[in-house]
């Protein structure tokens, strides 16, 4: 090969894939940069000749308007834009973080339940997945707002969820609800062994009887009686307000010592798994110091906590806690439409994992649950995570549709009343965008971090 | 002899297989499917018995008040709000023109369904497989139809009457939106998405931001920026039309998005045949226009597809910037003191979703069919 002479081939400047390239990219710099230059020229112009703000000193001025839902001190006499701003970016946080994780449960029970081996739960939730994705979030919104909560009854005839309480239970129906329920089940056993049409009979019927002892001990024990102080009606979800009590203290302190007891004994628990392979049973203990400590202590002391019911007096409720029906149906349509798209990744990610991993775990010997737990699960959520957190961001910013509904989040608080009354459109639009923006590549900036951690360590 | 002799020491030998048995009856047919789909195992049959309940409790009330408790014929909002009333499917019969044309003039309502037709007919020539010269169809939907519907459309003076933007509106506007956005948002989704990965440094940041920043930020933020930043953007005499701004919004919004999918055709082609079409001596758009694009864009087919999908229900977002597009038309026609009545806004969002969801259904139905289609070719 050496014998051969390179040359390099002649090639005119003009052809010269970097000078081509400089050129190129010249041109593009001039044109954006005329565009740009020509855009803030008419734009200065144009708002000279329209009066319109150009700086950012409407941020302090008194805003004069009020907002319905703040979770920060707000007053129209008193407030500025700028306070204004913090409301309507607070208010698009906690319906963004509370539809997140309504739609997280829902969309992998929704996810799981279209794997299941029953035909029917799998096409309720197939059907589930179809209608909802399909259907602009839009129109979903303004279905349970106009449709659904809207319509509701004014405060005077709320709808009045009764009070629920719980007698102990009599001794000879308990006998024979449990005795009902363990002919059901044991039909349901029996119906294995035999062949023929009896055994959907056997099971259908043990099936039955199993619902109906639970519903009949259930009638038994569970008692409606008065008004629980839970109201719906058109101007949202009334209920009563926990107000502390001087027994909310040992509650506290229980609930406390029940969380840390209940680690502790985690930690302790695989100590001993790793010396002597033994499983201690955690997941019990835990509920037992979590909830039984707590429990205890109510009884010990009395409740916990006083309940401030709300009244009707005049034409509205007074005292309680709120939800608004902007909030609720926000909430709603957020999380019922993205719930539709997380089931769909959670059952591509399950699908994802290698059915040899299934197989091989019960090889092991683990459970069907544990082989789940330990096996299948965390690869699926190799292959579920990055696309779910593309989904919480996407819910994020449809939560911005909340400006059709009425809901003060931070599009209907500043870039619509502020910038209706300030008239600075090019600042408040710059700062809106900003926020979303911020939201985004903070969230994506974490995403990188969690997937180089959780990807696959290959040699 | 001795064959005989046999014969009779032998009580029986069997000559031929006896008639097969049938499999038991729990391991076939109707008894098998239903015991290993509906009660398998314990929890499976409560599940069964559950669903069945729930869907025995909510599917007569449905088919109630959407077939026959529904007021199918009424002059006005009267009989719907009898009590016990369903559906009012009077309400959509009377407000059907309103829900397709807005206010489009009555007479001049054939304009929009020739447009609407032709539209329709070249986007069918698109999307059969079979049907023969693509090449053709993309040009006159892509290049001719947008001319032709513009002119009739809006009008020609002299020749067609001009109807204002402010009076289009309904089922058409949505329709074009969803149109303009795909028809914009494909080519610069590819320049996009192109940008993104050349080498040339000053462009790949261009793309790089431009899509990063549309991409991060609500439609409805890009709605209002095109709607009230754009005309102070230009010179005054300039300031476009009303409808005019939500399309350009729409279509910026789209394309980024559509840049995502193609750049993951392209990431997804194979680096030979790059090198392959340079060896050849290809210069970079043919390069591209002739070996990568064919072949990257027709793996991302049920992505782009997706894409217009969201797209189409995004369509619904332009009512903030005061385009009465259909959701917008059921919106207003709700509150006519006519009609309102406590199952008006039911009756006009189930007409809504129903429209929608044919649209959405039959677009993800017709990727599913190309993804498997697709899938036939690179099987082994």
């Amino acid at each position: 090969m050496s014998d051969i002479q390179m040359r390099q081939p002649h090639v005119p400047w003009w052809n010269e894939p970097k000078n081509r390239g400089f050129v190129y990219q010249s041109l593009l710099f001039i044109v954006l940069a005329f565009l740009i230059w020509s855009a803030v020229d008419n734009a200065s112009t144009n708002m000279r000749a329209r009066g319109i703000p150009t700086d950012f000193s409407f941020w302090n001025r008194t805003a004069g308007f009020d907002v319905n839902l703040t979770l920060i001190e707000f007053s129209a006499a008193a407030s500025t834009y700028g306070q204004a701003f913090w409301v309507g970016l607070l208010n698009t946080l906690m319906v963004s973080v509370v539809s997140i994780i309504f739609a997280t449960i829902l969309g992998f029970g929704i996810g799981i339940a279209r794997l299941s081996s029953n035909w029917i739960v799998a096409k309720l939730a197939t059907a589930y997945v179809e209608t909802l994705r399909n259907l602009p979030l839009l129109l979903q919104l303004l279905f349970w707002y106009n449709a659904v909560l809207k319509p509701l009854p004014g405060p005077r005839d709320s709808v009045s969820v009764p009070n629920i309480s719980f007698v102990t239970p009599d001794i000879v129906p308990t006998i024979v609800c449990a005795f009902i329920g363990g002919v059901g089940y044991a039909a349901t056993r029996y119906a294995r062994t035999i062949g023929g049409v009896a055994v959907i009979v056997a099971n259908a019927i043990g099936a039955l009887l199993m619902l109906t002892a639970v519903a009949i001990w259930l009638s038994g024990v569970v008692r409606f009686s008065g008004k629980a102080g839970i109201y719906l009606n058109n101007r949202g979800l009334i209920f009563p307000e926990f107000v502390e009590t001087a027994d909310t203290w040992p509650f506290a302190i229980a609930l406390v010592v029940g969380i840390v007891g209940s680690l502790a004994f985690r930690h302790w628990a695989r100590g001993v798994q790793k010396e002597t392979g033994d499983q201690m049973p955690v997941a019990l203990v835990a509920m037992g110091l979590i909830f039984g400590l707590p429990l205890l202590t109510t009884l010990v002391f009395g409740a916990p906590f006083d309940l401030a019911r709300p009244e009707l007096r005049g034409f509205n409720f007074v005292g309680g806690t709120r939800i608004l029906p902007e909030f609720a149906a926000l909430m709603f349509g957020l999380s019922l439409y993205t719930a539709s798209f997380i089931a769909e990744i959670v059952r591509a990610g399950i699908l994802a994992v290698n059915k040899g991993q299934t197989e091989a775990s019960s090889a092991l010997g683990l459970t069907r649950a544990q082989g789940l737990k330990l096996v299948v699960v965390p690869q699926a959520m190799r292959v579920i995570i990055p696309p779910l957190t593309n989904q919480f961001l996407n819910l994020t910013k449809n939560s911005s549709l909340a400006v059709f509904i009425g809901y003060p989040d931070l599009v209907q608080v500043f870039a619509g009343t502020v910038l209706n009354q300030t008239g600075a459109a090019v600042q408040v639009i710059a700062i809106t965008m900003a926020v979303y923006l911020v939201i985004s590549l903070v969230t994506s900036f974490v995403m990188d971090i969690y997937n180089k951690r959780m990807a696959l360590v290959e040699r | 002899m001795s064959d005989q002799a046999i014969g009779s020491r032998i009580a029986y030998v069997r000559r031929e297989a006896g008639p097969t048995r049938p499999a038991p009856i729990m391991t076939r047919g109707v008894f098998a499917w239903v015991r290993e789909n509906l009660f398998s195992t314990p929890m499976s049959g409560v599940l069964t018995i559950g669903s069945l309940l729930f869907v025995l409790w909510v599917a007569p009330d449905t088919f109630r008040y959407l077939i026959s408790d529904a007021v199918w014929q009424a002059p006005d909002g009267v009989a719907c709000r009898a009590p016990g009333a369903g559906a009012c499917w009077a309400f959509v019969a009377a407000k059907f023109e309103y829900f397709m044309y807005g206010s489009y003039p009555r007479g001049e309502t054939w304009r929009v369904d020739v447009t609407l037709v032709l539209g329709l007919a070249l986007i069918l020539w698109l999307l059969i497989p079979r049907l023969p010269r693509k090449g053709m169809a993309a040009f006159a939907f892509f290049v001719v139809y947008p001319v032709v519907a513009f002119f009739l459309l809006r009008g020609l003076e002299g020749v067609l009457p001009i109807v204002e933007t402010n009076l289009w509106g309904g089922v058409f506007v949505s329709l074009l939106v969803a149109a303009v956005g795909i028809v914009a948002s494909l080519p610069l989704g590819v320049l996009l998405a192109l940008g993104r990965r050349s080498q040339l440094p000053f462009v790949k940041f261009f793309c790089v931001v431009f899509i990063e920043f549309v991409r991060g930020v609500p439609l409805i933020t890009v709605l209002f920026m095109a709607n009230t930043m754009l005309p102070l953007f230009v010179p005054q005499e300039w300031t476009p039309d009303r409808l005019l701004r939500p399309l350009i919004g729409v279509s910026l919004f789209a394309a980024a998005y559509m840049a995502e999918v193609v750049r993951a055709g392209l990431q997804a082609m194979p680096k030979g045949q790059f090198e392959g079409a340079m060896a050849l001596g290809l210069p970079y758009w043919k390069m591209m226009r002739l070996i990568i694009l064919p072949q990257a864009l027709t793996t991302v087919i049920p992505g782009i597809v997706n894409s217009f999908i969201a797209l189409f229900k995004d369509t619904t977002l332009v009512a903030i910037v005061g385009i009465f597009d259909f959701l917008r038309t059921v919106e207003t026609a709700r509150l006519d003191p006519v009609w309102a009545g406590p199952t008006i806004s039911t009756t006009g969002y189930v007409f809504a979703a129903i429209f929608y969801w044919v649209f959405c259904f039959a677009m993800s139905r017709y990727s599913q069919m190309l993804e498997r289609k697709l899938a036939a070719g690179r099987r082994r």
